[in-house]
């Protein structure tokens, strides 16, 4: 029973950040590609309570920053004005999961735009850019796990079921890609696809490559399952009464691999999530303007900003929670299939 | 032995595997290095053709396998477009680097997973085993990519430790002591990202694994027969528990290479990894499949010296082999 609570629990944990993600529009202040050249590499700002004369303000607020004098580059709160902090503030118009307009933002500031995790090299607002990159990384992980659980399906069942030389043949390439260490095999794969694509092409290109590379591993566990609901009686029975191997695989055996599957797309799509984090970091992913968690990361592979601006990490951290969660989910539904197989096993040994 | 011949067997046709389908990805290629040239003016496309022509480009792919095949056979790997030369000694170079980093950290990992398991295996459930698995937990959550970054900025700003690159300036004037020192030091980043980011798994099986052992009878029977206590944990249990460990010790070559492979790029590693990345946006055909087979011997290499571990460590294998 607890086994269950803590996968409900884990499931919440995931939901409330898929939601997050999913209605960057509303948490993030800005628009991700709006650019405010005045403001490179601003570092990120601090909310107040207390301003410079220790006078306390019940709503929080900021000091926006200003060059020193004589820099180029550090920035100084500039104490003579305030600008307050303002919650569910009318700001720029958003598409809400891509289609519904709003202009409903979770916090903003009237006179002063506010960096709540500092600006890039264009004076972009970063909070923003990690929101919106996430629906970019998630979206991919979550596709590139689908299309890799369907191929893995069909492989696994095709050779579970039908058996003979097409169950070794598939089986061998299976372990073909089981063998070959997955980045290289992502890069091959990535190496001989075109480079120089648009963006949605680009994303569409590194959900599928991501996609093919993993089927291995499902498919020969699902094979494993099928083996042995083949030979049940209530698939004995239906196929018996004439049953089509269609409708066999599809009403008995493909019901019986799902708590499998479940199980691998949990562990695979934080695994595919950092796949389109890496490809977009060494530059084979998705392209500017659109950002990714990998993307975002890519700034650091110059050593000026690697020393100098370190909110350029932050996004790097934003997957942590989202890794947390998945491994969690994984963890309670590997415990929960082991139960209900030991469970399955020991009533079929009595019969 | 019959074991051993039929996982060598098994090695060879994995290695032969990679290369077809390596290959058939490169047939997917829209385009190739030399694409560019016909863009400009003052290249003739008689010359394009030529250059394909030589490079047997304009020829059907199982003619170009073979032709590859037998450039392997002879040593060669093919030969880069970009660098006007064979690919093998270019290979071999960065190949070296990069077993360099993978060796040390495979067996670092190995050398710490190991006790740090057992210790917790033989303190299951209490204090210091929960500790330990509450860190292992933690970071395990942590991705290479995340862990290898964060621990370059930590140099960067503290200035502990040299970031990017093999060995400084000036390297061959110094004295032996001092190259390794100087070697160790350049050393020390990637392969504490590598380490970190393997040693969790490790030490969480080594721990399960163990733990499952200790519960054993014939251990319950050691133990009351007073033997000491170091003794059953290494000699017995962790023998005992070695069957799967061995088998995530090859795995673990590969997950290890496919880890370098981004560490190098991040640290500026000169290995497989950066040449790699090159080769894939220059559009390098041969040195990428060059490098993706290398990887495959290398991680093939690994999996045969866990076959062999196994062969040793577990006489259940040995006693199936032997009745022909």
């Amino acid at each position: 029973m607890s086994q269950r609570r803590k996968l409900t629990k884990w499931l919440v944990v995931l939901v409330f950040l898929h939601c997050i993600v999913a209605g960057a529009g509303f948490f993030a202040p800005y628009d991700p590609v709006e650019q405010d050249r005045e403001r490179p590499y601003l570092p990120p700002m601090r909310v107040h309570l207390m301003d410079a004369q220790n006078h306390l303000h019940l709503r929080p607020f900021f000091y926006s920053l200003r060059l020193r004098t004589g820099s180029f580059d550090q920035y100084e709160e500039d104490t003579a004005t305030i600008v307050p902090l303002k919650f569910f503030e009318h700001g720029v118009v958003y598409h809400l999961l891509g289609f519904a307009p709003a202009h409903l933002h979770l916090f903003g500031a009237s006179g002063a735009r506010i960096y709540l995790l500092g600006s890039d090299a264009y004076g972009r607002d970063q909070l923003s850019r990690i929101l919106y990159g996430g629906q970019v990384s998630l979206l991919a992980g979550l596709l590139g796990a689908g299309i890799t659980l369907f191929l893995g399906a069909l492989v696994g069942m095709a050779a579970g079921y039908y058996g003979g030389w097409r169950d070794e043949l598939l089986m061998r390439v299976a372990e073909l890609f089981l063998a070959l260490p997955w980045l290289y095999l992502l890069f091959a794969l990535r190496a001989f696809l075109p480079l120089a694509v648009s963006p949605l092409e680009a994303f569409l290109l590194v959900v599928v490559v991501i996609g093919m590379v993993g089927w291995a591993r499902p498919a020969r566990l699902v094979r494993g399952v099928v083996l042995s609901v083949k030979e049940r009686d209530f698939v004995r029975a239906a196929r018996g009464f004439g049953a089509s191997d269609i409708y066999l695989l599809r009403r008995h055996i493909l019901p019986e691999t799902a708590s499998v599957l479940l199980t691998q797309a949990a562990i695979l799509v934080p695994q595919f999530v950092l796949a389109e984090m890496t490809l977009s970091f060494l530059g084979l992913g998705v392209p500017e303007p659109m950002s990714s968690w990998g993307s975002l990361l890519a700034s650091l592979q110059q050593y000026s900003v690697l020393v100098s601006y370190w909110w350029m990490y932050l996004p790097a951290l934003a997957i942590v929670p989202f890794f947390l969660g998945y491994l969690g989910l994984a963890s309670a539904l590997q415990h929960r299939t082991s139960l209900y197989k030991i469970e399955e096993q020991g009533g079929w040994n009595l019969s | 032995m019959r074991y051993l011949l039929r996982r060598a067997l098994h090695a060879v046709f994995l290695l032969f595997g990679a290369s077809l389908l390596t290959f058939l990805f490169s047939a997917l290629t829209p385009g190739n290095y030399f694409d560019e040239m016909r863009l400009n003016p003052q290249i003739s496309p008689e010359t394009v053709a030529a250059l394909h022509a030589q490079y047997q480009l304009d020829r059907p792919l199982p003619v170009r396998y073979a032709h590859w095949l037998n450039a392997v056979a002879h040593g060669e790997l093919g030969f880069s477009f970009a660098y006007n030369s064979p690919v093998a000694p270019l290979l071999w170079v960065r190949a070296r680097n990069t077993l360099l980093l993978t060796v040390t950290a495979t067996l670092l990992a190995w050398f710490i997973a190991l006790p740090l398991g057992v210790w917790s295996a033989a303190r299951f459930g209490r204090a210091p085993d929960r500790v330990l698995s509450w860190t292992t937990a933690t970071l395990l959550v942590v991705p290479d990519l995340v862990l290898a970054l964060g621990l370059l900025i930590l140099a960067v700003r503290t200035g502990w430790f040299p970031t990017g690159g093999l060995v400084s300036v000036g390297f061959d004037e110094l004295s032996p002591f001092h190259k390794l020192r100087d070697l160790a030091s350049h050393m020390t980043l990637p392969v504490a990202a590598l380490v970190l980011a393997t040693l969790p798994m490790l030490v969480r099986h080594v721990r399960a694994s163990v733990a499952e052992v200790l519960d054993a009878p014939y251990l319950r029977a050691a133990r009351s027969h007073g033997i000491p206590r170091r003794k059953l944990l290494y000699g017995y249990a962790l023998r005992a528990a070695a069957n799967p460990l061995i088998s995530l010790f090859g795995f673990s070559v590969g997950a290890l290479l496919s880890g370098s492979l981004l560490v190098e790029v991040v640290m500026s590693w000169p290995g497989l990894g950066p040449l790699l990345l090159e080769s894939i946006l220059a559009r390098d055909l041969y040195v990428v499949i060059g490098g993706v087979l290398l990887s495959m011997i290398f991680l093939v290499a690994g999996n045969l010296f866990a076959d062999v571990l196994l062969y040793w460590a577990d006489p259940r294998i040995r006693t199936v082999a032997s009745p022909k």
